[in-house]
Formats: structure tokens, C-alpha cells, sequence
């Protein structure tokens, strides 16, 4: 029975993980989740104000993130961050800030903050009931701009 | 610590081991090269003093059978501890599992250097209870092996490159003893020492919340060595598959399963492993695995069923 319920599941998951592969857009500036409903599991716009609320009290109560936030237009960068993410879910918004190179380029993030930033949006969805695979939809967006936030 | 570093010295592990490590500072100088002025969040880290457990929820893994990262029974490619690649980490474990007739201890510790390379010692006590009496041994006769594990991050990251097919892919090899030697030699069993050799591709599918790890082993162990290693027949090298998946429930949580293919050179029938299990993250640091094993026949008795309760605690 068990050696049954197990080859199940590793022949669903790989067929799964292979169609994934297949449909998962590219990651660039401009990438968006696949699934359009996911908006509305963060509250459409509204919600992913709130969202960056606590996102951004989050990231100046932690310290391996505050010194990145603390001196800058904290407003203006929620409003981009509501904006970009909006785009990402396939919301009517547009991001008109700058890319995610050129705007980390001079921070020296480490991956540490990088893992800590992600940590801080996760509490901040939590907060705010976005279901978890939805969260997870947006990281997976997310998680390749590493290579371009990242470089230290 | 005296007879392992003989047996190293004497066996092949510490040629590889020692190559794998090479090869991944050459990997490490080349792809990471180090700014040299020390900017702003970095500064206020280095402030706030050495940082550990930056790794995300739940996907450093939990620690298998033999003491590397991984699932319960499969090794992982991920490297444990919850360090970045600018960090040190590590973690020790607890390990039981109890059959209808055998019961498994296990405890060890690790360290993950760098998000790179993996170092791992384990101890396996494996109790015959009553077995070792019908078998003229005495009640709770025990096997004790220790594990040395070692692994290294070869390409790939299984979280962040969500937008790339590549997985986690690592080497890694556990040199094993067994403290029976002259009761195995009395079975027909080649060795009380030898050492697995494996490839581990991990990957995180965060678009549906589905981890997949697929490993392959080279091993003679039998019943992973507590029956020690080889044959006086068959003692030859052949490779096995591995595999877990585990879905996401929340960043805490996790469910899967496993199996592990299992070489079947003895007399006594050896079976192939499957578990199903949930896995616990109440903290950052703490992780608790509860799984349900099938084992097969080992020795005299069959269908061996076993809850496994394994705690992780790691930094």
C-alpha cells in the first residue's frame, strides 16, 4: 500500500515538475505568475497596499535589512513595490521605477539580507491571509532577481 | 578519531574528498569573486556581529539515516545548516525509528561551510531486541556503525533559480563502520567498512510548492551496513536510485515521501525502503519529522514497519 501511495506521488511530482519546466516564463524584468486569479488571493490592489505596509515595518524592525530602507523615501518605494508586484500578478498597474540591476547596484546586498527581505515579505502575507501557494507564486518571480540584487 | 583517520588515509574517500574540496574552492574563486570595499548592508551586518540561520524556512532539509542533509533516508543536495554562502552553519539530530522486531537509534551532528560543503558524523546504534536472542546472539544484541559524510555543492541553487530547469546538483560520499566485524566475516560478509559514493539533483518547484530530490548511490552496503559490506561473492560496486518529493503546505510544514532502491546480495532478502512523512518547523531552528518507514524484510523477519521520529535542531 505504501510502496503504492509513494510511486504515485514520485510520478505525479515529476510529471508535475516536468510541465512546470515547460510553462515556467523566464524570470526577467517583466515576468509575471502564470495564473491571473492569484491577484485576487492578495487583495487586488488594495490588499497589496496593506501588504507593503507591514512589509516595510518589517523590514526596519529587522536588522539585517534596516540600514537598507531606513534612509530612503520609504513611501515612494512602497508605492513601486505595490506597483511592480501589481504587474507581477497581472494586475492594471504599471512599475515605472527603475530596473532591479541598476536600482540594487550600488547597496551591496548580501544574500543574507536578500533571505531576510524574502523572510520579511513572507510575515507581511501571512498577516494579510495571501494563501501560501499563492505566496509562493510571487516568490517564484521574485527569487531570480537575486542575481541581480545580490552582489556581495 | 585514530582508526578512521587510518581508514581514510588507507581508502580512496579521502583522495575524492579531498579533490571534491579543490575543485569547489577553484568552483568558489571563480564564480564569486570578493568585492573589495566593504558596502553599507554588509557593513551593518559584519556590526551586528556573525550571523547565522538565514537560510528560508524548511529548506535546508532534515537530516537522513546517515547524517547528511537530506530527507530521512535519502541524502539531499542541499548543503545543512542554515548558513548563506557568506556563513557557517550546522545542526545535530536524533533519530528513532521502531520496527515490529528492530529498533533504530541514531545521532550525529554537521556543519555546512559556505552553502558549499557539508561535513557530517553520524552514529547508528541498530538493536536486534529479540531477534538476537532466536538468533543465538542475545536479546538486544546491537549493531553500532558511524558514518562519516561528506558533500559538496557542485551547481546550482534548488530556491532562488526558479526560472532555470537546472537543480541543486552535489557529491557526496559516507565512509561507514560497523563495530560487528567478526560476526559479518561469520555470514559470508565481505567487510565491516566501506564507503557510498553519491549524486544528489534537488530542486524547488515554489510555482507549486513541490520539492523533488533525485540521488544516485554507488554502494556494497547491505541493509546500508549495518549488515555490513559486500559478499565473499558479489563485492562489487553498483549504483542505486533514490528519490523524495515533499509539497510545501505552509512555510513550517511540509509532506512527502521516499524510497530508496537497496542491493539484495545477502541470503537473508533485502528490500527497497519507502516512507511517507511530515515535517515540522516550529522555529527556525528546530525541525521535527514524523514518518512512517517500510523495511521489508530484514534477516529472519518480514514486512518490518516502522514509525520514525526524527528532531533536528540546527544553527
Amino acid at each position: 500500500m505504501l510502496k503504492k501511495i509513494c510511486f504515485a506521488l514520485l510520478a505525479l511530482s515529476i510529471t508535475a515538475s516536468g510541465a512546470l519546466v515547460a510553462t515556467q516564463a523566464s524570470a526577467q524584468e517583466g515576468a509575471q505568475v502564470s495564473d491571473a486569479a492569484t491577484f485576487k488571493d492578495f487583495g487586488e490592489k488594495a490588499g497589496l497596499v496593506k501588504i507593503m505596509d507591514d512589509f516595510m515595518a518589517g523590514l526596519l524592525k529587522d536588522p539585517r535589512t534596516k540600514s537598507s530602507f531606513e534612509n530612503v523615501d520609504q513611501q515612494r518605494v512602497k508605492e513601486q513595490l505595490v506597483d511592480q508586484i501589481c504587474a507581477i500578478l497581472k494586475g492594471p498597474c504599471e512599475y515605472k521605477g527603475g530596473k532591479m540591476g541598476q536600482v540594487h547596484r550600488e547597496l551591496g546586498i548580501n544574500r543574507e539580507n536578500f533571505n531576510a527581505l524574502v523572510e520579511q515579505l513572507q510575515f507581511a502575507m501571512d498577516k494579510n491571509n495571501v494563501p501560501f501557494s499563492s505566496q509562493n507564486k510571487l516568490l517564484a518571480v521574485l527569487a531570480p532577481m537575486h542575481r541581480v540584487i545580490v552582489t556581495q | 578519531m585514530k582508526p578512521i583517520k587510518n581508514a581514510l588515509l588507507k581508502s580512496p574517500a579521502c583522495y575524492v574528498a579531498a579533490c571534491l574540496c579543490a575543485i569547489s574552492a577553484n568552483v568558489a574563486a571563480q564564480t564569486e569573486p570578493k568585492t573589495s570595499t566593504p558596502a553599507p548592508a554588509a557593513a551593518d551586518a559584519e556590526k551586528s556581529g556573525p550571523t547565522f540561520s538565514s537560510k528560508l524556512l524548511l529548506t535546508g532539509g532534515v537530516t537522513n539515516i546517515e547524517g547528511s542533509a537530506g530527507g530521512g533516508l535519502t541524502p539531499w543536495a542541499i548543503i545543512g545548516g542554515n548558513g548563506t554562502k557568506e556563513q557557517i552553519g550546522g545542526s545535530v539530530f536524533y533519530t528513532q525509528a521502531r520496527a515490529n522486531d528492530y529498533t533504530l537509534n541514531v545521532a550525529g551532528a554537521m556543519v555546512g561551510l559556505f552553502d558549499r560543503v557539508e561535513l557530517s558524523y553520524a552514529e547508528q546504534k541498530f538493536d536486534t531486541r529479540e531477534v538476537g536472542g532466536a538468533l543465538g546472539l542475545g536479546n538486544g544484541y546491537k549493531f553500532t556503525q558511524k558514518i562519516y559524510g561528506a558533500k559538496v555543492r557542485v551547481a546550482g541553487d534548488a530556491v532562488l533559480e526558479q526560472d532555470s530547469w537546472l537543480p541543486q546538483i552535489a557529491v557526496g560520499l559516507q565512509h561507514k563502520e560497523n563495530d560487528r566485524g567478526d560476526l559479518l566475516r561469520a555470514l559470508g560478509i565481505k567487510s565491516d567498512r566501506g564507503t557510498d559514493y553519491y549524486v544528489s539533483a534537488t530542486k524547488l518547484f515554489l510555482n507549486s510548492s513541490i520539492l523533488v530530490n533525485g540521488t544516485v548511490r554507488l554502494t556494497k552496503a547491505n541493509q546500508t551496513g549495518i549488515l555490513g559490506f559486500g559478499t565473499n561473492t558479489k563485492d562489487k560496486y553498483k549504483a542505486y536510485a533514490e528519490g523524495s518529493v515533499a509539497y510545501l503546505l505552509r512555510k513550517d510544514l511540509a509532506i512527502g515521501a521516499e524510497f530508496r532502491q537497496k542491493p539484495d546480495n545477502l541470503g537473508f532478502k533485502e528490500n527497497n525502503w519507502y516512507d511517507v512523512f511530515v515535517a515540522y518547523a516550529p522555529t527556525k531552528n528546530i525541525s521535527v519529522t514524523l514518518a512512517y518507514v517500510d523495511l521489508g524484510n530484514i534477516v529472519i523477519k518480514e514486512k518490518q514497519k516502522a514509525p520514525y521520529l526524527s528532531v533536528q535542531i540546527g544553527f
